[in-house]
């Protein structure tokens, strides 16, 4: 009797997870099929998730781009930005985490207390004099403003490794500054090497980050051969640009794509990651 | 032979310790080094520019003129927009902020109570939306799906739910809700933080509580529900300020519309700034956004001594 009333609800409470699952799924799973379906069929069903033909020209159309530049070229410019930018931000941010974690120097509670206080400031107050800026150093329409402000080492990163590295015992420190290390040759050979899991966690972050960035690109890009793929995305789906909307649901699943393979990959990595910045602060 | 080297390694050891001198002396500021260049050229600098701008009128054209505090006049006393804006902004993150977390707190405790292998699964499929959700993809997806002629109206319709179909988009009363929902459904990462939080506590807590005879709801209540107080109001902070900031979904999905009932604060800003080249007026509107979001995080940091519990401090 008890059996089987545990099994009833035990399938009840599946069977609810799975509807949820299901539903929050659902516009992932639209999106994707979508991208399959003829443009008639785009109109005529919505809300189907099956086309009844699938059909390649949306992909095959979508990926000319637009302004003469493919989508494989926005693909590429995001890959190279995001790339360049996650490497280092996450190599500085691990050198200042290791700074603030494993050194005494006179100032550094100040400076870890502005470091915090940055955590919260709102990136936005910067936006406008960082394109003042960048334009008057000639930069607009390159990369740079969209490496530089970030790239020496990222608040949220630098306070997660840090998390890291005061798990790793003091011991190990001592023991290699007898051996006739120091600081440099500790955080190099000791230190580096054990934060592996940290630093997969912040370059899946700094990437993912990167690669969805859409207000700065949006400021700095303006010739369509350096669009990044947030900015060829917005600029495929205007409304006064395109209505081939099979077109543009292709290209905003290819957009996704990395993203999602980067997470099947390396989910356990983010899992923990999150929960770590999470509990300790 | 042994003592000597001993003898030796104490010296190197000392000579390498602290503040002593030697290639570590300054090894502190040489680490943090990175950090504060780029803080000073990229943060405290922009920040100090943008402070002197909002005391100016400049289009980028011409030199910025002095107008002193002309501008947080014109915002607080005749900027109808300003006002909209803001009031707007405060209402998604009333409403997303609370539903995001009630979502993300009720599927972790269920996710966590089940603890079987396919539980995996589960916590991809709702973290997925979070990790995609802020890109132009999704606000795009967004926008089509809840179009008079998209999925959700279909769907609607199939049920018999609505006779005829809805501009979710260019309908005021809904526009700013369909905003919310995507919001809400990106609950996935502080769905993570609480999974964390929930594996923390420890099961002999429960275990106690059985034996007193206390049911599934009074052990949430009673154990579950203090013993996270601190990620919940981490994840009450997070979420507020990135309320605030929200932009993209604002900016493709609705673009401030319609009639202005989606004009987030910084969309708002975005279009002084960079559609009318106000930039001293955009420096004001950034100055003002920053004392407020100071201002809600010192709130919540008040009041958190009374609702959050720290197990330290409690015994």
């Amino acid at each position: 009797m008890t059996i089987s009333k545990k099994l009833f609800s035990k399938i009840l409470f599946h069977a609810f997870l799975l509807v949820f699952s299901f539903i929050m799924f659902y516009p992932v799973l639209w999106l994707i099929s979508s991208s399959f379906k003829s443009t008639a069929e785009i109109v005529a069903n919505p809300s189907s998730l099956l086309p009844s033909k699938v059909t390649f020209s949306n992909w095959i159309n979508g990926w000319k781009g637009f302004g003469g530049v493919t989508f494989g070229t926005f693909m590429l410019n995001s890959l190279l930005v995001s790339s360049v930018s996650t490497v280092l931000q996450v190599a500085f941010s691990a050198l200042v985490a290791y700074g603030f974690a494993r050194n005494r120097f006179k100032g550094k509670n100040i400076l870890f207390t502005i470091m915090i206080l940055t955590l919260l400031l709102p990136s936005q107050i910067l936006l406008v004099p960082q394109f003042i800026m960048f334009s008057r150093m000639g930069l607009r329409n390159s990369y740079l403003p969209l490496l530089l402000p970030t790239m020496f080492g990222l608040p949220f990163f630098i306070f997660m490794i840090m998390q890291f590295i005061k798990g790793i015992p003091v011991e190990l420190d001592e023991a290699a500054n007898i051996d006739g290390c120091n600081k440099y040759t500790i955080f190099g050979r000791i230190i580096m090497p054990l934060l592996t899991p940290a630093l997969i966690t912040s370059a899946i972050f700094a990437f993912y980050w990167k690669w969805q960035e859409f207000f700065e690109p949006l400021l700095y890009l303006q010739k369509a051969d350096k669009f990044t793929v947030s900015i060829a995305v917005k600029m495929f789906a205007d409304p006064n640009a395109g209505t081939d909307w099979g077109a543009i649901y292709a290209m905003s699943v290819a957009s996704i794509i990395p993203v999602l393979l980067i997470f099947i990959c390396f989910q356990k990595y983010l899992v923990e990651g999150i929960a770590t910045t999470g509990l300790k602060s | 032979m042994v003592t000597k080297t001993l003898a030796q390694r104490y010296k190197k050891r000392t000579r390498h310790r602290g503040l002593s001198g030697g290639p570590d002396k300054y090894a502190g500021y040489v680490f943090v080094a990175p950090w504060f260049f780029g803080f000073l050229a990229f943060t405290l600098f922009p920040m100090m520019m943008s402070l002197y701008i909002s005391f100016t009128n400049y289009d980028m054209l011409s030199s910025p003129v002095w107008v002193g505090i002309q501008n947080y006049k014109d915002i607080f006393l005749n900027d109808e927009l300003f006002r909209e804006s803001v009031r707007v902004t405060l209402v998604y993150v009333l409403l997303h902020v609370p539903l995001r977390l009630l979502f993300s707190l009720a599927v972790a405790v269920l996710l966590f109570k089940t603890g079987s292998r396919i539980v995996a699964f589960y916590r991809a499929v709702f973290y997925i939306p979070s990790i995609i959700g802020g890109s132009v993809a999704i606000a795009v997806m967004w926008r089509q799906i809840f179009g008079s002629g998209g999925a959700i109206n279909a769907i609607l319709l199939k049920l018999g739910l609505i006779d005829r179909t809805i501009g979710w988009l260019g309908n005021p009363d809904t526009a700013l809700g369909t905003l919310v929902i995507l919001a809400v459904w990106q609950f996935g990462s502080p769905m993570l933080i609480f999974l964390a939080g929930l594996k923390q506590i420890p099961e002999s807590y429960y275990e106690a509580a059985a034996i007193d005879g206390a049911g599934a709801w009074r052990k949430f209540i009673m154990i579950t529900l203090p013993l996270l107080t601190p990620v919940i109001f981490f994840n009450v902070l997070m979420q507020i300020i990135r309320g605030f900031m929200c932009f993209t979904e604002a900016y493709v999905v609705t673009n401030g519309g319609p009639f202005n009932k989606t004009l987030f604060y910084v969309l708002y800003l975005f279009q002084k700034s960079f559609s009318y080249y106000q930039m001293g007026y955009g420096c004001a509107l950034a100055w003002i956004l920053l004392i407020f979001i100071g201002f809600f995080t010192v709130i919540i940091f008040r009041t958190s001594n009374y609702w959050v519990y720290y197990e330290s401090e409690g015994k």
